[in-house]
């Protein structure tokens, strides 16, 4: 982050009153990035990363054990056991029962036997609060304005659509923070993602992110935080915002933030972790003041457009490989330089497609709505509005997967279960499923899906497996039809469906 | 972490964009819970086919990566350095790497070198046609240096040091624990408790 254009009181270490830090906050000029930053300075020192405090660190069974390992040898403690918090989520079958994968049981009790060691709580599989690990953290109101998140997962970007700073790490540095609550960072750079305008009916925040990723490329981010802004941005809600800045790390860019709003407060407001009265006050009144200022400047700025934006989807094995639905595959030999021409090849060698084929003549074989990306109460809303009533493509299975067991709850409680059940789709536990080649839900070779999740790279889910990456809406279509298809395609065949579900200002509490 | 100074072994001409790190390692291999092992997994798809680069004898023995732009972009796994490690490699060239994996190369000891593309071509070319040929990376100079080739690369002057010096990241924080503790004071009192709610 330009730490240098930030103009600060002092050295960053101000002392503040424990019930506001509102005016050293607003004593710092700059981009919302940088003043999440600079609020969080622990120690700068000229040559070296500025060491930055962690308000909470997020842990799950994959990327942890060998972090636990390390504090043992070396014989220190979690530091700050209750900022960390642990979830079990990429292992767990979505099915009843045990894990029957040995190794993967293994690793699941291995972060069992590591929180009981270490005290950090943990919602394990089977707690009416499990789930994805960045499903659980906003929806117990524990992301915040102005925090610093991390977990041992690059789509800890999500927590950033709450105006927080929020990346991914490695396992090393899992170590790190549970041993010190702290990082050192090298400084970011800010880009703007200006998206103004009214999206049309029918295309929602994971249209305009798999446009951002097309338009900037997997390496247009890398070194960035990315800030979305712009009338079509405010507009979505809370959790179409987190899909947004969940996609960021597709991008290249570690974390991605939206600035807090009314739409922000009124989420979190009543929320388990969120503050409460006088606290409550003095919380809004910091996180008010957490938008970039106006003479403050991005050292790169995009411009979208949502009235012109349709629904987007991928053709390729990269997630910037994506194009309206309206599109055909497009010509490896007529795009960009050599390396992304050979690039191309592969991918529509990978992908068994063919140049000028109109993606909506695409057949699909599996569709998954679900994962950290898709998988809460609006995006199953939106989907099971598309199939009430409707049933499932001949030869297309659809896997529904709730991203948390109070999803799951809720999604129950408005009978949409019932929606997916009677339409001839499955209903299954939380978990990430089949974002990713780990638990039982995966693609077998040559099978192609219809994903609602984050990446489309060779084998993600599952050796061989195909996927296109959609939206809620194009996925639900797109069981129905068996082709890749938007609910405006349905509307050809006489069904109305419901295609604002999910995308508006929904505040419902999930 | 082991320090580095300078490394010599055979290179390996990886001519691949936007290798992400799901094909480094694919999930199915990241359920161990130790930091050693993970050889088997890497490059897991693609070793299934003879035709590729690390199947072929000359470079089979290879502990210099010399690869395409956007090298391992996508999941946060630190398994993806783990593996290349396992597997003997000490080194990655690339025009750009994605973040989070610089940072994890980084505390491993794995130097992830930055080489202009046209250097990165040129590299490609002379491995190509003399399989086996080993290339130097000197930490010291910042250059690489393969046959005739000899280019500049760049990696940020904190890691350098810390290579240099085989320094672990843990113990230089917890040199300024105090600081930590001071800040801890200073911190809005509103802020959540994952033990409390």
């Amino acid at each position: 982050m330009g730490v240098s254009r930030v103009r600060t009181s002092g050295d960053g270490a101000v002392s503040r009153a424990p019930e506001s830090n509102a005016e050293e906050v607003g004593d710092v000029s700059g981009t919302l990035a940088e003043k999440v930053w600079e609020s969080h300075v622990v120690r700068r020192a000229e040559g070296e990363p500025d060491l930055l405090y962690i308000d909470l660190h997020l842990i799950h069974e994959v990327t942890s054990p060998q972090a636990f390992d390390g504090l043992r040898l070396a014989g220190r403690k979690v530091r700050r056991p209750d900022l960390t918090l642990a979830t079990e989520d990429h292992n767990v079958p979505t099915t009843p029962g045990p894990i029957t994968d040995l190794v993967s049981r293994t690793q699941v009790e291995t972060l069992r036997r590591n929180c009981e060691e270490f005290g950090v709580r943990l919602f394990p599989m089977g707690d009416a609060e499990q789930g994805i690990v960045h499903v659980v953290g906003p929806q117990r109101g524990l992301t915040q304005p102005g925090m610093t998140i991390v977990c041992g997962d690059s789509h800890t970007s999500t927590h950033g659509a709450f105006g927080a700073l929020a990346f991914g790490i490695g396992t090393s540095e899992v170590e790190h923070v549970l041993a010190t609550q702290t990082l050192p960072l090298k400084p970011f750079k800010t880009m703007a993602i200006n998206v103004d305008g009214t999206l049309q009916p029918g295309v929602t925040a994971k249209d305009i992110v798999l446009a951002v990723i097309a338009r900037i490329g997997t390496g247009g981010g890398q070194g960035y935080v990315l800030e979305y802004r712009g009338s079509a941005i405010r507009a979505l809600s809370m959790e179409a915002r987190m899909t947004v800045c969940n996609m960021s790390i597709e991008a290249g860019a570690r974390a991605g933030m939206i600035a807090p709003d009314e739409t922000t407060f009124d989420y979190l407001r009543g929320r388990e972790h969120a503050p409460e009265g006088e606290q409550w006050d003095g919380a809004v009144q910091d996180w008010k003041l957490l938008r970039t200022d106006e003479d403050a400047v991005f050292d790169e700025e995009i411009h979208l457009d949502a009235d012109t934006l349709t629904p987007f989807v991928t053709w390729g094995t990269n997630p910037a490989q994506g194009l309206p639905l309206g599109d055909s595959v497009p010509d490896p030999e007529a795009l960009g330089d050599d390396n992304e021409k050979a690039a191309a090849r592969h991918a529509l060698e990978y992908m068994g497609l063919t140049a000028g084929t109109p993606l909506r003549d695409i057949r699909v074989d599996t569709v998954f709505v679900g994962s950290c990306t898709n998988g809460r109460i609006e995006d199953l809303r939106a989907a099971a509005g598309v199939v009430k009533g409707r049933q499932v493509a001949q030869g297309v299975r659809m896997l529904v997967v709730p991203g948390s067991a109070r999803v799951r709850l809720q999604a129950e409680e408005e009978g949409l279960d019932e929606i997916f059940t009677a339409a001839g789709a499955e209903w299954r536990l939380p978990g990430c499923s089949m974002c990713l080649g780990m638990n039982p839900d995966q693609l077998a070779p040559g099978e192609r899906s219809a994903s609602t999740s984050n990446r489309n790279f060779e084998g993600r889910q599952g050796k061989g497996g195909r996927t296109h990456l959609v939206s809620p809406l194009v996925a639900a279509a797109t069981a129905l039809r068996g082709t890749l298809s938007s609910p405006a395609d349905l509307a050809d065949e006489g069904v109305d469906a419901d295609v604002d579900a999910g995308v508006g200002a929904s505040k419902e509490r999930s | 972490m082991e320090a580095f100074t300078t490394h010599t072994g055979i290179g390996v001409p990886l001519r691949r964009s936007n290798v992400d790190t799901d094909q480094i390692i694919p999930a199915v291999y990241l359920k161990r819970v130790t930091r050693t092992g993970f050889e088997d997994g890497l490059f897991a798809a693609w070793r299934k086919d003879e035709t590729f680069i690390l199947n072929h004898p000359a470079y089979a023995a290879g502990s210099v990566l010399v690869a395409g732009a956007d090298f391992g972009t996508g999941s946060s796994r630190e398994h993806a350095v783990w593996a290349l490690m396992n597997y003997g490699f000490r080194v990655v060239l690339s025009s750009r790497f994605a973040d989070i994996f610089r940072g994890n190369s980084g505390k491993q000891g794995l130097l992830t070198a930055q080489v202009a593309q046209d250097d990165i071509e040129l590299i490609w070319k002379y491995l190509e046609n003399e399989p086996g040929s080993s290339v130097t990376v000197d930490l010291v100079s910042r250059t690489v240096t393969a046959g005739d080739i000899v280019a500049p690369f760049e990696v940020d002057d904190y890691t350098r040091w810390r290579l240099l010096e085989g320094l672990d990241d843990i113990s230089l924080t917890l040199r300024h624990e105090q600081d930590v503790t001071d800040f801890e004071g200073r911190r809005p009192a509103y802020k959540p408790s994952t033990t409390v709610g």
